[in-house]
């Protein structure tokens, strides 16, 4: 697949998802400002992970680009979330 | 990269250079994935002080750099477009654009930095020293994160000035535009870091 190659993004589509991540951030501030107790921690993570996933795929261009470069950082990513998971087991049960 | 390939033929191979960079792009996210975990598990043992901290820092400064990085990445992603449109003047606006775009963060960050600074709160003050173990620890990762954040903003800079450089000289152009791709992937990752340490540390109510 050449044409993968040369995908060239629109410059709306960069506005788009520029205005996309601007919402989510105002709507992270708001949700955090209402008192939700450990939830409020939660759903900011929920909403920078988005964030972070939409930054990978239009912005860093994932979405495009070979799929090598996907299956890399999908990689790195499980292995990282791993390693929180480890050591939260060993907090929470020593 | 075999011998016999032909002397003037320069050897380009952008899939290769673009996995380069992602790879160093890994150990960034491990660099800063290890700090957020140190974060986690101290917030998770001094939570309320971590809570108390946390309402000393200005959430309005941090939005406003948010939205100043979220656009300067779409500045520098647009770039991009712009050069393989061939359209090297719009290349070369958007990459000022996106330098000027991280020099306001950078005096954002000084003037925040200042204030805390002003207020006693720095590693080791007299003051910091007086209070609890948490207040210690979450202004110590304050500083540390957002101190190694600002300075991946100044690498990002130079690294962008550099393209910008070679944009104008012509070494990178419509049929190879790698170096501005990869200098954009270094730009976005300090958007991507910063995406979760504004949540962590200015907005915990």
């Amino acid at each position: 697949m050449s044409e993968h190659k040369n995908h060239i993004s629109s410059y709306k589509s960069q506005v788009i998802v520029l205005l996309t991540l601007l919402v989510l951030t105002v709507l992270t501030v708001t949700i955090t400002s209402v008192h939700l107790g450990p939830f409020n921690t939660a759903a900011a993570m929920l909403i920078a992970s988005i964030k972070a996933a939409i930054v990978l795929l239009y912005f860093m261009h994932l979405k495009f680009d070979e799929k090598i470069y996907r299956f890399m950082v999908t990689l790195v990513l499980a292995i990282y979330a791993v390693v929180i998971v480890i050591t939260f087991f060993d907090y929470l049960y020593r | 990269m075999e011998q016999n390939h032909v002397a003037h033929t320069e050897h380009f191979d952008p899939v290769a250079s673009k996995i380069g960079m992602w790879l160093f792009i890994f150990t960034e996210i491990l660099l800063f994935g290890g700090l957020f975990i140190v974060y986690s598990v101290y917030r998770y043992n001094h939570g309320v002080e971590f809570h108390l901290a946390a309402q000393e820092l200005d959430v309005t400064i941090g939005l406003i750099n948010t939205i100043i990085l979220l656009i300067s990445s779409m500045t520098v992603a647009m770039s991009i477009t712009a050069l393989q449109l061939g359209n090297k003047k719009l290349t070369l606006i958007l990459l000022t654009l996106t330098i000027l775009l991280a020099l306001i963060f950078l005096v954002n960050k000084y003037f925040e930095w200042g204030a805390k600074i002003h207020h006693d709160i720095y590693p080791g003050s007299e003051f910091l020293l007086s209070l609890s173990k948490g207040d210690m620890l979450f202004f110590g990762l304050y500083f540390f994160m957002t101190g190694l954040h600002a300075i991946h903003i100044i690498a990002g800079v130079a690294i962008l000035g550099v393209v910008y450089v070679k944009v104008k000289n012509g070494s990178v152009n419509q049929d190879r535009v790698s170096l501005l791709e990869n200098g954009g992937l270094y730009w976005h990752l300090v958007d991507l870091i910063w995406i979760f340490l504004f949540p962590l540390f200015y907005l915990i109510h």
